[in-house]
């Protein structure tokens, strides 16, 4: 479940990075770009990244303590 | 509910709510300019929110014609992360509304609608503590929960439509849907609710689960 998950997460990550190189060459088309709002993406999307992992880890460890019963 | 493929639908839902969020092409409007992203992150809080009053609200009722307390445990650890979100929503509004409207609390009847909708829940919970007998609080606060709700509805979803509202959709505002011309919106924002509402029910049997394994141990020792 945790290898699927980073995986996936990890998957995402780099997809994006890739994207964001793409975007980078292309400056003149990509309005945005030049503003440089991809690293605030980044920034936000490693937070949620992070809550949503630590919601994961917080379900596996219930589901520890409900089978202990 | 303990499958784990929607947990991942709803973490990646609300990723890539963020992405396309900041980066997707969004319609240019006066006052508004960029802040109209502010869709995607503030409006899927109040869906959220329903989402898990409603929850509540059915457990209440499943509650008085079954009397299972589990059925209680849910009502309350719904209502508990349905108010967070509804928490989180009026803070973002109230940012987004200093910059465009120029006030944090401009006196909108949507805005004090959700105030006395947030207060109904938060006495709903003081109701709850103050109730020591366990059966004629899960009673008693099922009764409250399930009269609540309808009164909430009206007060953030048909009153504020019916007079003048800064916000979309009342009196004679335009909705999102006549902004959005080119539907570029409708997807993310889609997006955004179904993994907001995903990760709110998530939060909430996570919650649920916690109180069991209390509830469990009390009766042990």
């Amino acid at each position: 479940m945790k290898k699927i998950f980073l995986s996936t997460s990890f998957l995402f990550l780099s997809l994006l990075s890739a994207f964001a190189q793409s975007n980078g060459v292309e400056m003149a088309t990509y309005l945005r770009s030049s503003g440089k709002i991809w690293v605030v993406v980044l920034v936000v999307l490693t937070l949620f990244i992070g809550i949503f992992i630590y919601l994961f880890t917080m379900d596996r460890r219930i589901k520890k303590l409900e089978k202990d019963k | 509910m303990r499958k784990i493929w929607w947990k991942i639908l709803a973490a990646s839902f609300v990723c890539i709510s963020i992405v396309a969020g900041f980066i997707g092409p969004v319609p240019e409007l006066p006052i508004l300019n960029e802040t109209i992203r502010n869709v995607y992150f503030h409006v899927p809080m109040w869906f959220a929110m329903i989402t898990l009053y409603t929850i509540s609200m059915v457990y209440s009722i499943k509650y008085l014609s079954s009397g299972k307390v589990e059925f209680d445990t849910i009502a309350v650890e719904a209502v508990n992360t349905g108010i967070i979100f509804c928490f989180l929503g009026l803070l973002t509004g109230m940012q987004w509304a200093n910059i465009t409207w120029g006030d944090p609390w401009p006196n909108d009847p949507k805005l004090n609608g959700s105030a006395i909708a947030t207060l109904m829940y938060l006495a709903y919970l003081v109701l709850r503590n103050a109730l020591e007998e366990e059966q004629k609080r899960a009673k008693i606060s099922a009764v409250y929960n399930i009269f609540a709700f309808p009164i909430m509805v009206v007060l953030l979803y048909i009153l504020p439509k019916l007079t003048d509202s800064l916000h979309p959709g009342s009196g004679g505002n335009s909705t999102f849907g006549d902004l959005d011309m080119d539907n570029y919106m409708r997807p993310v924002f889609y997006t955004a609710v179904i993994g907001w509402i995903l990760t709110g029910v998530w939060i909430c049997t996570l919650r649920y689960r916690i109180r069991l394994i209390e509830n469990k141990r009390t009766q042990l020792s």
